[in-house]
């Protein structure tokens, strides 16, 4: 059994630098150059770059570096700009919101001023990345499944960081950038509401998560399983079934007495990654604004033990 | 009736680790087996008793319906039926039907030829289920540190360990674990959007290939995968997802028992430091 395990690439083909599929004028934005790694043709292509920047794209990154250097350098602020104990404490280092009695208004820098400058050049980086993947695909002649699906995750961003904090009329609400900072704002969060686990959209979202990893281990196993057959060229296996995808169907057929088609397996996989951030969304959202306490929202319909 | 225009030809004597010929059928379109009959055993024994046990509780609201585990004082021993020997039954049929399950689907594996990735990656899904109800509580010695049978007492008993630490989310092997999740799903967008933007795309536009694929993801971020490399990709973040998860609870309790943010002190206490 051993040769069909096919976990890594034994034989590779050195094959030429491939810019990617003719896009006319617009190739001129594909930089970077083209590299080759056999390292990486063990696992998946061997082929890295080019990439497609164009004006968004260098624009997103600049933002980015914007946002980035904004939080670095206030942690390093935070430790009186000493290296060792920026590394030292490193997972504590924290760039904070500004406190409630702002409200929706600008505070001093040094007090959630730039927590906000940094959030919008953070949000701007996003957003431009967003625009490029409408661009590339409209380059291609392919339709926007993966700028919706990255919208679907930015709703949940945008819900954490700005929507939620509007509705609630004060910035205080925003998530801190930090490691450890983030994740107590995570557990006060649930402490402050009663118990975000009787959330029913929180139940929702980890139900999809979940999914989305036993969907992901079914379909990537099933299809390196056949992958002898041919079962990774999934668009040929669409448009003309070949013995690969019906032995993948079969499978799971006999296995649950269900099967997907090669098609529609990727239609459960967009939905449930898509619903994964779409409830969570809905349950940050609702949360404060709608429902203060959801132990009590639970007991009142019955549900707590 | 049951069977697929395809399906006729694939269904052939053969690939069963046990029992030979003697189970090898199909009813409808489930493939039997030994180990079909041995999971059909299991779950149908191990759903009755949680029928049964649902009926010497308190309630029939399916929120709140719960088959708890054993007090901490019987330690490692048989409990009476309605004081946790009902939660013993159930995981052990529960272990039985998992592994069968599994077993299954070796055999099916065999029959069409495939890898044996599923019941592989299957694997990891029992393991962290059989950390949470036998290895942890084994360690910690007491069949009672295994967690309730119900919809929200098992939120109940997530939510009271994290507390038991103080903040879970500090516990390294969960950090891990959630960011398999979060990459996975995340992967599992990009794959899932990729082949339908390929085989469903604009309005007038032919089907595309899997040079497009490529094309898009190397446009995108400056890498692709491939069409092989992200289905071994997904496979392993989503196995590491669930292994982590198991190994995140193995060492809470058994191997670690004060919070988890004091566990971080080490880094603050590294010699390199001063």
């Amino acid at each position: 059994m051993r040769e069909n395990l096919n976990i890594f690439t034994k034989v590779q083909v050195a094959a030429p630098d491939y810019p990617g599929v003719p896009i006319g004028e617009a190739e001129e934005q594909r930089v970077g150059g083209i590299y080759h790694s056999t390292f990486m043709g063990r696992f998946g292509d061997a082929q890295i770059g080019p990439i497609y920047l164009g004006a968004t794209g260098i624009a997103s990154i600049i933002t980015f570096f914007i946002a980035f250097f904004i939080m670095g350098m206030n942690m390093a602020a935070s430790v009186d700009w000493s290296p060792i104990e920026f590394m030292r404490q490193f997972f504590w280092l924290t760039l904070d919101p500004p406190p409630a009695e702002y409200g929706l208004t600008f505070p001093p820098l040094w007090d959630g001023g730039w927590f906000l400058i940094a959030g919008f050049f953070l949000t701007a980086s996003i957003m431009l990345w967003w625009w490029r993947t409408f661009k590339i695909s409209q380059n291609l002649g392919m339709s926007n499944y993966l700028a919706w699906a990255f919208g679907a995750a930015i709703f949940l961003y945008l819900v954490l960081g700005f929507i939620r904090p509007i509705l609630m009329g004060s910035w205080s609400e925003a998530v801190p950038y930090g490691i450890f900072s983030h994740l107590d704002w995570t557990q006060n969060f649930s402490l402050r509401y009663g118990n975000l686990f009787y959330n029913p959209f929180h139940m929702l979202s980890i139900a999809f998560l979940y999914g989305s990893a036993v969907l992901f281990a079914m379909h990537g196993a099933t299809i390196v399983a056949t992958s002898r057959y041919g079962a990774d060229r999934e668009i040929d296996q669409i448009t003309d079934r070949g013995t690969a995808a019906e032995r993948g169907a079969l499978f799971w057929r006999w296995c649950m007495g269900f099967n997907a088609s090669v098609e529609s397996i990727h239609r459960w996989a967009w939905w449930f990654a898509v619903l994964t951030v779409l409830t969570g969304g809905v349950g940050i959202l609702l949360t404060g604004t709608a429902v203060d306490n959801w132990y009590l929202w639970a007991l009142e319909r019955g549900m707590v033990p | 009736m049951s069977m697929l225009s395809f399906e006729k030809k694939y269904r052939v004597k053969g690939g069963t680790l046990i029992g030979g010929d003697l189970l090898d059928f199909w009813v409808g379109p489930f493939y039997v087996g030994f180990f079909g009959v041995t999971t059909a055993v299991c779950a149908i024994l191990g759903t009755a008793l949680i029928l049964y046990g649902a009926s010497q509780g308190d309630t029939w609201n399916v929120w709140r319906i719960s088959i708890e585990p054993p007090p901490l004082s019987y330690g490692l021993s048989l409990a009476p039926m309605n004081d946790g020997g009902l939660w013993q039954m159930i995981t052990i049929f529960a272990c039985g039907a998992f592994g069968s399950w599994m077993l299954r689907q070796v055999e099916i594996s065999r029959k069409l030829g495939m890898g044996l990735h599923v019941p592989f990656a299957f694997g990891f899904a029992i393991f962290a289920y059989v950390v949470l109800v036998v290895i942890r509580p084994w360690l910690l010695g007491a069949w009672g540190h295994g967690f309730p049978y119900g919809i929200m007492s098992h939120l109940n008993w997530v939510s009271m360990i994290g507390y038991q630490f103080a903040a879970f989310h500090y516990n390294p092997a969960h950090m891990i674990a959630v960011t398999f999740f979060f990459t996975t799903a995340m992967a599992l967008a990009m794959h899932g959007s990729l082949i339908l933007m390929a085989t469903d795309p604009k309005r007038g536009e032919t089907v595309k290939t899997g040079e497009h694929e490529n094309t898009f993801f190397r446009d995108n971020i400056g890498y692709s995968i491939g069409a092989l490399g992200i289905h071994r990709l997904g496979m392993f973040t989503a196995i590491n997802a669930a292994f982590w998860s198991g190994i995140c609870m193995l060492i809470s309790g058994p191997f670690w028992s004060e919070s988890w943010p004091s566990w971080w002190n080490w880094w603050l206490e590294l010699p390199i430091w001063s």
